[in-house]
């Protein structure tokens, strides 16, 4: 077994907000690591808080307690924000709209930059290149008020990679994106996270796409304390369904439980996509879906010159799903 | 695009150059264009008299609306930059009434017979000035970390206005009439009254305040992003706000201490600037404001002055004019609204 390089380690870590008097704590005691090249998923309900560890990592705001260490050389996050270390994608807005996508995607330069921020040949390379493993070279020369929120995500995550730091933190960076944005930005971070070796936290409460991606999973649950594991470990121990109180929707089927509410029988028969589909149908139309044999109505689903037709009791043919279910309902 | 920010820049300081001749051109006096020409070259003149009027009281004059210009216009491009709030400006945030607090203490002390004010040097009173600055934008930061919210910044600084003009009414009511008419004057604001020596106090304000705002050029473009992406590439928050509070309080100290307080031009120039050169860049954005600021003000002076007329106007009449279309538009615009 190959030893992992921990870029980033939390030792004896409590986060949250000291006011006077009192303390929120959010999280307690935590002793975790990120590695290189992983990309692990910090989920958790919202208002747990997934956004003030994200921040105590960066340097942004001070622990509580304990350290967060940064590589091999022991430096503490503590003492602020380490710039050529830690790169973050947040959940503000750029407020200077009318600023070019080239222009925002250069400020990740400006931690090796001095006060006349001039960019040399190199510095315009990075943005280039952060630009194109972001696929978004041809926004290059757009305003920001010209994006649309995937796009403007797009960029915020190149202005990240510009800024080369082995640890890169997001928050929610799939926030008010549509499931096929969603997919590519989890997609991309997970090939950035392997191609050049970084570690990558994301915080994110989607369930579905952080169980397809992620190398880990940061699970923030009851008690001020994170469970970590791999995700397959995680859904099969049941934990998911105790921290989301999971309602209606079976983690470890994927899908969303039906009530067989129509109380009827029905046996189904079939292979492939199109099986599954039916099946999906049928079930969310409140049939209970059983093998052949028994003395139901029975369905066959069959491929026909390439297209698909359904059968009830070998007499009744449909050419759509739509019209079976009118006929059975 | 690049091509056109430097067309940009030769078009701004021509504009300079050409409004701060037909400045010292203008007055009750008429000098012939010729005739001033020559004086600046230092040729002797058919009128010895025209000489004295033009170094003594027009060449004043008009370098401090350049000055002035200037400083208020760096002032407010930061303010702008600090707070992400397009209406942000020396005088919308209460500074200008800071520092005319600060004045008006000045006057009033002397009227009392403190000693240790009782003969104020100009750097006595620009270093007051900037002092009440200084007072009112700590106040500003310190309930703008509160707030987060652009609207609710205005309104404080409304209200900063509002409480130190009250004072200083008190002031006004509980000293003397001839004090009172003097300070009733410098807040009409005026930018003929400054001897040699103010223009120095003022030209070294600016310099170096405008110096350490080019030297900041760094910070100032990552407050652009706010202030968690800013810290994020080390950018040092406390250090650039107290750089930012430092230099602001003291351009506009400066300025508001010798010509009152002349609204708008803080706020309307880094707009005016940003229409003609398109960037964020303060490497750029510092040099373009100072130098139209100066433009701007030169020609409110030109306004205040209009030939044949035998009234001068004052200048803050003419600013607001200019500056509050200015605000207008930046409202109606407030979709794309941006600093």
């Amino acid at each position: 077994m190959t030893s992992k390089t921990a870029l980033v380690s939390l030792h004896n870590l409590s986060v949250g907000y000291a006011l006077p008097g009192s303390k929120n704590i959010l999280f307690e005691n935590l002793e975790l690591t990120l590695n290189a090249g992983e990309l692990t998923c910090f989920m958790g309900p919202n208002g747990v808080g997934k956004s003030t560890l994200i921040r105590t990592l960066a340097g942004l705001q001070k622990p509580l307690t304990g350290e967060v260490h940064h590589g091999a050389v022991p430096s503490r996050a503590s003492l602020g924000p380490l710039p050529h270390q830690v790169s973050v994608v947040l959940t503000d807005r750029i407020a200077t709209v009318q600023m070019d996508v080239r222009e925002l995607v250069s400020f990740g330069r400006y931690p090796y930059m001095g006060w006349g921020i001039t960019l040399s040949d190199d510095d315009q390379q990075k943005v280039s290149d952060a630009l194109r493993e972001v696929h978004i070279e041809y926004l290059a020369d757009k305003k920001l008020y010209e994006l649309s929120d995937g796009q403007q995500q797009m960029v915020m995550i190149a202005r990240a990679l510009a800024q080369d730091t082995p640890v890169i933190l997001l928050d929610e960076p799939t926030a008010h994106l549509d499931l096929n944005n969603r997919v590519e930005v989890m997609n991309l971070l997970r090939r950035l996270a392997r191609k050049l070796n970084k570690a990558i936290l994301i915080a994110t409460h989607e369930l579905d796409l952080a169980l397809q991606t992620a190398d880990l999973i940061w699970l923030a649950g009851r008690g001020k304390t994170l469970v970590t594991g791999i995700p397959e470990d995680l859904v099969l121990s049941g934990v998911f369904d105790e921290v989301f109180q999971l309602k209606g929707y079976d983690l470890k089927t994927g899908k969303i439980a039906h009530e067989a509410y129509r109380d009827k029988m029905i046996s189904l028969q079939g292979d492939g996509h199109a099986y599954l589909w039916t099946r999906n149908a049928l079930e969310r139309n409140g049939f209970s879906v059983t093998s052949p044999g028994a003395s139901y109505p029975h369905i066959d689903v069959v491929e026909n010159d390439g297209h698909t037709q359904w059968i009830i009791n070998q007499k009744a043919f449909f050419e759509t799903l739509q019209t079976l279910l009118t006929h059975l309902i | 695009m690049h091509w056109i920010h430097r067309k940009s820049w030769i078009i701004l300081p021509l504009l300079l150059v050409l409004l701060f001749i037909v400045n010292l051109g203008m007055g009750s006096v008429s000098i012939p264009p010729g005739a001033i020409l020559g004086i600046l070259s230092g040729r002797e003149t058919a009128n010895p008299v025209w000489y004295d009027i033009v170094w003594e009281f027009r060449m004043t004059k008009a370098l401090t609306c350049i000055l002035a210009g200037s400083a208020l216009s760096i002032a407010g491009l930061q303010m702008q930059t600090l707070f992400r709030n397009a209406l942000a400006g020396p005088d919308v945030l209460g500074l200008s009434s800071g520092a005319s607090l600060a004045v008006s203490l000045v006057f009033m002390s002397q009227a009392a017979g403190l000693e240790l004010l009782s003969t104020p040097s100009p750097w006595a009173i620009a270093g007051a000035a900037s002092l009440g600055c200084c007072g009112v934008f700590l106040i500003v930061i310190v309930i703008a970390q509160r707030l987060r919210d652009n609207t609710s910044l205005l309104i404080i600084g409304l209200m900063m206005g509002a409480t130190t003009s009250s004072l200083v009414s008190v002031l006004q009511f509980l000293s003397k009439p001839e004090q009172q008419q003097s300070y009733m004057l410098w807040t009409f604001g005026s930018l003929g009254r400054l001897n040699w020596t103010e223009i120095k106090v003022l030209t070294a304000i600016l310099v170096a305040s405008g110096l350490v705002a080019l030297f900041s050029t760094k910070a100032l473009n990552g407050w652009l992003l706010g202030d968690n992406y800013a810290q994020s590439i080390g950018i040092h928050l406390n250090r650039s706000r107290m750089v930012i509070l430092l230099t602001t309080s003291l351009l506009t100290g400066g300025v508001t201490a010798f010509c009152g307080p002349i609204a708008f031009v803080g706020l309307a120039v880094p707009h005016l600037t940003k229409i003609m050169i398109k960037t964020h860049n303060h490497k750029i954005l510092i040099p373009a404001v100072s130098v139209a600021g100066g433009v701007l003000m030169l020609f409110c002076d030109i306004v205040t002055q209009l030939p044949g007329s035998a009234y001068v106007l004052p200048i803050n009449a003419i600013t607001a004019m200019v500056g509050a279309p200015v605000v207008i538009w930046i409202i109606l615009r407030a979709k794309r609204l941006s600093v």
